[in-house]
C-alpha cells in the first residue's frame, strides 16, 4: 500500500505508478458484488419455501421499510457533501458530514434490528423456514456491511480530529469508504426491490 | 467456560495419532531448539515472518506448499495401504470413522494447502519480476494474505490432535455435513479453514489482478506480457469472481449447523442440491485457477529449452482467456447425475467438451515449439513433457465424463478419482514442480540438483501411472469412491499394484527432499552458482537481474520494446539493467508485524468458534479489528533505500559479471 | 455532467448540484416503486416488470451520481471490472435458477 505518489512528488524516479488503492478498493467491491449476487440467487431459489409458515406478504410492512430506504437514501448524499468537503480539504466539515452520515447509518441498522427482532419475538426466526433463513441472510449480510461501514467512519472520523489537512493517503481511505457506502446504497435498491416490494404485490 | 472442548476430545486412544503427535512434536521442538541455538530469532522475525518482500513471501508460501504435500500425501498413503489390506475378512487398519476423515482431509489439504499455496508462492515470485515492477500493489495484504494461508493450514492439523476433521469428503455435501448427521467439531473445523483461507486467497486474487493491470513496466502492453503473467492474471480473475461463492455456500453450511437455518437441510424447505450448484460455481473454476498458472509455466519452460520463442503467443493468450470464460459455464458437469433434465445436462456436457479445443491449441503450441528447436533435456523438460502426455489421458478422460449418459455410469467411482488425479498431478503438480526447478536460481541464486530432480520425476511420473491406471479399470469394475472394505476379489489385485504405486510417488518424495538437500549441500560449486542471474538464456525480464534479486528488483525500471523483452534486449545488444545509474533513491514499504497479528487473533477466533468458546471468539475477533484500525493509523509505513546503497549493490553485481565474463 | 470534475488521480467526483440531482431522482424512482406496489393499478406480472425496470434505472442514477462511473479513459478498467461482474452475477443467477427449477420439476421436489 506504500506505493504511494510521494515516489513523484519526491521528483527521484523516473518511473511511476499512480496509487492503486482505490482502484484496488474498487475489484474488492467486485468481489463483494459476487457474494451479495450469490446470496439473492439462493433467495430466488428458496424464497417459495415457506415450510408452512409465513411468506413475505405477511411479514413485511411499507412503513418501516420506507423509513429504512429513506435513512439510507439520505446518508448517501450526506456522504457526498461530506466528500466535497474533502476535495475542498475543509476538515472541519467532512467531520460533520461523517458524523451524519454515521447517525443515519445508525438509524438504518436500528430499525433493521428492531424488525429483526419483532420477527424473530412472534417466532419467525431465521431457523422457522428455508425462506427465512434466505430473508435474514441477505438482508443481515448488508446490515453487517453497513455496520463494518459505521466502524471505519468512526475511525476515519478519529483520525481525522485534530488534523488541519487531507492528505493524500487520508483522501485515498475517504475515497474507499465513499464506493463503499454508495455500493452498499445500490445493494439495498436490490434488496427493497426484489426481497420486499416483489413479495409484496 | 470451554465450549464444547473437553479432555476427552484429545485422541489418546488411537495410536497412529499419538504417534503422529511425538514424530510433530520432536520435529518441532527440534527445529525451535535450532533457532534458538544459532540464535536466528530475530533474523527470522525481522526478514521473514513480517516480510512484505513478494521474493521472501514466495518461499514462504512454498514451504508451507511442501509441508502440506508431506501432510496430504502421508494422508493419501494411508488410504492406498488401507485399501490394499481391507478385503473380505480383513477389516484393515484404519476404522471407518478415522478413514473417512483421512480422505476428506487429503482432499482439502492437497487443494486449499499445496496446490492453492504453491500457486501463490510462484505468482509471487515471478510476476512482479516478469512485469517489471518493484514489488505487488499492495505488499502488506500479500503479507496478511500469506498468513491466512497459514493459519488455516494450522487450524486444519490441530483438528488431528484436538477433536476430528470432517468425514464429509472435501466439499462437505450436505445433508451429511449437517449437524443432524456430523454433530461433532469435525465439519466446523473445515468450515472454518475454508473460511480464513478463502479471505487470503481473495485478497491474492485482487493483489495479482490489481499488480498485473496498474504495474507493467513502461512499453510493456497487453500483448507484449509474457504468458505466466497472462496466466496469473487470468487466474486471478478466476479467484475473484469464483471464491466468493464459494465463502457463501461454506458460510451459509455455517449457518444452518451454528443458528439451525434451513438452507440444505432435509426438513424447513431447505435444498442440499443447492449447495452443490454453489459449491461447484466456485468448484469448476477452481481446477482453473490451478491448471492455468501451470499451463504458464510450460510457456515459460519449453521456450526455454527449446531455444526457439513459443510457437503461437497470440493464440497462447486467446486460448487462457477463453478457458477462463467457459469455466463459468460448465459446473454441472460436476453433478450431472442430481437430477436435472436434458436441457440442463446437454447445456453443461457441451460445453464443457468445448473447452477441449482450446485446451489442444495450448498442447499443439508447446509441441510446435520443441519442433525444430534445440531442445535440451533439462529437469525441467522432463516435467514439461511428462505432462503434455499425462495432461492428455486426463484430459480425454475429461471429455468422456462430459457425456452426460457415460457421466451416469462412471460418476462417483473410482474412474473419476483417476481423472482428476491425472490432471491435477499430470497438470498443476508436474507444472509446479517444473516451475519450481526453472525459478530456483532466480530465487536462491544457485541451481537445483539435475540428477536427483530426474530422479524424482521418473518416480512420480512412473508411480503415477501404477498408482491410478488401475483406478480407472476399478471405475468400468463399478468400485466407488471413499469405500474401506470391499469384498469383491477382482478389486484386489489392481488395489495392490495402486498401492505399488503409491510407494514409487514416496519415492520420488523421497528423491525430491535428496534433491533439496543435494541443492543446498553443493550450493557454493562453481557449477551451481548462477553469478550471471541468467541461467538458462532466458526470455523475459526477470532472468534480467541478479539472482537472487535485490530487494527493489530493479535500480531502474527496464523499458519493454518487444515480446520477450530481456532477449530482445539481448540481442540487440542493449542493456536492460541500465549498469551504472544514474541511480535514485528507491521508496520501499516497511516490513509489518500486523498480518501476521491479525494471522494469530483469527487463528484464535476460529478454533474458539469450532468449539463454541464464545468469550475467546469475542478476543480473537476484536483482535483483528484492533489490529486492523492500528494499522490504519500507522504512518510509518515505508523508507527509501538511498541512491548510494542501490549504487553499491549495483555495482557489485557489475563486477561479478565481469569477473564471469572473463573467465 | 458538465459539472463533473476529475481528479488527477482519476476519479471524478461529483459538485453538490449534481448529488442533489442524484439523490432527487433517487427519491423519485423509490416512491415510485413503493407506489406501483401499494396502488395494485397494474397486473402481478405488470408489476414486476415494473419495480424491475425501475431498480434498473435507479441502480444506473446511483452509479452515474453517486459511484461517479463515466466512460472517460482512464475508467476503462473499472468499467470493465463492474461489466465482467455483472456478467458473472448474471450467469450465476441465471444459471441457478435455470439448474434448480429443472431439477425441482423432474425430482418432483416443489
Amino acid at each position: 500500500m506504500a506505493h504511494d505518489t510521494t515516489v513523484q512528488t519526491a521528483g527521484h524516479d523516473e518511473h511511476h505508478h499512480e496509487s492503486p488503492v482505490v482502484f484496488g478498493f474498487w475489484v474488492y467491491l467486485m468481489t463483494d458484488c459476487i457474494i451479495f449476487g450469490s446470496l439473492f440467487a439462493v433467495f430466488a431459489v428458496l424464497h417459495n419455501q415457506v415450510n408452512g409458515g409465513p411468506s413475505g406478504r405477511d411479514l413485511f410492512e411499507y412503513s418501516g421499510l420506507a423509513q429504512e430506504t429513506a435513512l439510507l437514501l439520505i446518508s448517501s448524499i450526506t456522504y457526498g457533501f461530506g466528500m466535497i468537503a474533502a476535495h475542498k480539504n475543509e476538515v472541519s466539515k467532512v467531520i460533520m458530514w461523517l458524523g451524519v452520515t454515521f447517525l443515519l447509518g445508525l438509524g438504518f441498522v436500528g430499525l433493521e434490528l428492531n424488525e429483526f427482532a419483532h420477527m424473530i419475538h412472534e417466532g419467525n426466526g431465521p431457523d422457522r423456514s428455508a425462506f427465512l433463513s434466505s430473508f435474514f441472510t441477505l438482508v443481515s449480510t448488508h446490515g453487517l456491511h453497513v455496520t463494518c461501514g459505521l466502524i471505519w467512519l468512526v475511525t476515519l472520523i478519529v483520525q481525522l480530529m485534530g488534523t488541519t489537512e487531507i492528505p493524500e493517503r487520508m483522501m485515498n481511505k475517504l475515497t474507499c469508504l465513499s464506493l463503499f457506502w454508495h455500493f452498499l446504497d445500490i445493494v439495498w435498491i436490490c434488496v427493497f426491490t426484489y426481497v420486499y416490494l416483489a413479495s409484496m404485490i | 467456560m470451554l465450549g464444547r472442548l473437553s479432555f476427552s476430545a484429545i485422541p489418546l486412544d488411537v495410536p497412529i495419532l499419538v504417534g503422529t503427535f511425538l514424530g510433530v512434536a520432536i520435529i518441532g521442538l527440534a527445529v525451535l531448539g535450532l533457532i534458538t541455538y544459532y540464535g536466528k530469532w530475530g533474523y527470522l522475525w525481522k526478514e521473514w515472518l513480517t516480510s512484505v518482500d513478494h521474493k521472501r513471501l514466495a518461499v514462504m508460501y512454498i514451504v508451507l506448499a511442501l509441508v502440506a504435500l508431506f501432510r496430504g500425501f502421508a494422508d493419501a498413503i494411508m488410504m492406498r495401504t488401507q485399501l490394499a489390506m481391507a478385503y473380505a475378512g480383513n477389516p484393515g487398519y484404519l476404522p471407518p470413522h478415522h478413514y473417512d476423515q483421512i480422505f476428506s482431509a487429503h482432499g482439502t489439504i492437497m487443494i486449499f494447502f499445496l496446490a492453492m499455496a504453491f500457486m501463490t508462492g510462484l505468482f509471487n515470485f515471478v510476476v512482479p519480476l516478469q512485469i517489471g515492477a518493484r514489488d505487488v500493489a499492495f505488499p502488506f495484504l500479500n503479507n496478511l494474505s500469506f498468513w491466512m494461508t497459514a493459519i488455516a493450514f494450522i487450524l486444519v492439523n490441530v483438528s488431528l490432535f484436538i477433536g476430528e476433521f470432517s468425514q464429509c469428503g472435501w466439499l462437505a455435501y450436505p445433508p451429511l455435513s449437517e449437524s443432524q448427521f456430523s454433530p461433532g467439531v469435525g465439519v466446523d473445523y473445515y468450515i472454518w479453514a475454508i473460511q480464513l483461507s478463502g479471505v487470503g486467497t481473495l485478497l491474492t486474487g485482487v493483489n495479482f489482478f490489481v499488480t498485473i493491470v496498474k504495474m507493467r513496466a513502461p512499453g510493456m502492453t497487453w500483448m507484449k506480457m509474457p504468458v505466466f503473467t497472462w496466466t496469473a492474471f487470468c487466474s486471478s480473475i478466476l479467484i475473484m469472481v469464483s471464491f466468493p461463492v464459494l465463502t457463501v455456500a461454506v458460510a451459509l453450511l455455517g449457518l444452518d449447523r451454528y443458528f439451525g437455518m434451513h438452507f440444505f437441510t432435509n426438513d424447513g424447505g431447505g435444498n442440499q442440491m443447492l449447495y452443490l450448484s454453489l459449491i461447484w460455481s466456485w468448484g469448476h473454476p477452481e481446477v482453473y485457477i490451478l491448471v492455468i498458472p501451470a499451463f504458464g509455466v510450460f510457456s515459460e519452460v519449453v521456450p526455454a529449452f527449446s531455444g526457439k520463442p513459443l510457437f503461437g503467443y497470440g493464440t497462447m493468450v486467446y486460448a487462457t482467456c477463453s478457458i477462463m470464460v467457459l469455466s463459468f459455464i460448465v459446473w454441472v458437469h460436476h453433478f450431472f447425475t442430481m437430477g436435472a433434465g436434458p436441457d440442463v445436462n446437454a447445456f453443461f456436457g457441451i460445453a464443457t467438451m468445448i473447452i477441449s479445443i482450446p485446451t489442444g491449441v495450448k498442447l499443439f503450441n508447446w509441441m510446435f515449439t520443441m519442433y525444430k528447436g534445440r531442445v535440451q533435456f533439462h529437469a525441467c523438460m522432463y516435467w514439461a513433457v511428462g505432462f503434455m502426455v499425462t495432461f492428455t489421458i486426463g484430459g480425454m478422460t475429461g471429455v468422456m465424463m462430459a457425456i452426460p449418459g457415460a457421466d451416469f455410469v462412471l460418476h462417483n467411482s473410482l474412474f473419476l478419482i483417476a481423472h482428476f488425479h491425472n490432471v491435477i498431478i499430470g497438470g498443476v503438480y508436474f507444472g509446479y514442480i517444473c516451475g519450481m526447478n526453472f525459478w530456483f536460481p532466480k530465487v536462491m541464486g544457485f541451481k537445483m540438483n539435475e540428477t536427483w530432480g530426474i530422479r524424482a520425476f521418473w518416480f512420480w511420473f512412473v508411480g503415477f501411472y501404477f498408482a491410478f491406471v488401475p483406478l480407472y479399470v476399478l471405475g468400468f469394475d463399478g468400485m466407488t469412491r471413499r469405500m474401506n472394505h470391499y469384498d469383491n476379489p477382482e478389486w484386489h489385485i489392481w488395489l495392490l499394484i495402486a498401492e505399488v504405486g503409491a510407494v514409487l510417488i514416496l519415492f520420488g518424495i523421497v528423491c525430491q527432499l535428496t534433491q533439496l538437500y543435494v541443492t543446498i549441500r553443493d550450493r557454493n560449486l562453481p557449477a551451481n552458482r548462477d553469478v550471471t542471474g541468467d541461467p538458462w538464456n532466458g526470455r523475459a525480464l526477470e532472468w534480467s537481474t541478479s539472482s537472487p534479486p535485490p530487494p527493489y528488483n530493479f535500480a531502474i525500471v527496464p523499458h519493454v520494446h518487444e515480446l520477450d523483452a530481456f532477449m530482445h534486449d539481448k540481442e540487440n545488444g542493449i542493456d536492460t539493467r541500465c549498469a551504472g545509474g544514474p541511480y535514485a533513491p528507491i521508496h520501499m514499504p516497511k516490513n509489518t508485524a500486523a498480518g501476521f497479528l491479525i494471522g494469530v487473533f483469527s487463528l484464535v477466533f476460529g478454533f474458539a468458534a469450532v468449539w463454541y468458546i464464545w468469550w475467546l471468539a469475542a478476543i480473537g475477533l476484536i483482535g483483528v479489528i484492533g489490529t486492523i484500525i492500528a494499522r490504519s493509523a500507522n504512518k510509518d509505513i515505508d523508507y527509501y533505500i538511498p541512491a548510494e546503497e542501490v549504487a553499491r549493490i549495483e555495482n557489485e553485481h557489475s563486477r561479478k559479471l565481469m569477473a564471469q565474463a572473463a573467465e | 455532467m458538465s459539472d463533473l470534475h476529475t481528479s488527477p488521480s482519476g476519479e471524478s467526483h461529483g459538485s453538490v448540484s449534481s448529488y442533489i440531482i442524484g439523490f432527487v431522482l433517487a427519491v423519485i424512482l423509490t416512491a415510485a416503486s413503493f407506489g406501483l406496489v401499494m396502488s395494485h393499478s397494474l397486473s402481478p406480472s405488470g408489476t414486476l416488470t415494473g419495480l424491475a425496470v425501475l431498480a434498473f434505472i435507479q441502480v444506473l442514477v446511483h452509479l452515474h451520481y453517486f459511484l461517479h462511473m463515466g466512460n472517460g479513459s482512464e475508467q476503462r478498467w473499472n468499467n470493465m471490472c463492474f461489466f465482467f461482474t455483472v456478467g458473472f452475477v448474471v450467469i450465476l443467477l441465471i444459471g441457478t435458477m435455470f439448474i434448480m427449477n429443472n431439477t425441482a420439476l423432474h425430482m418432483m421436489s416443489r
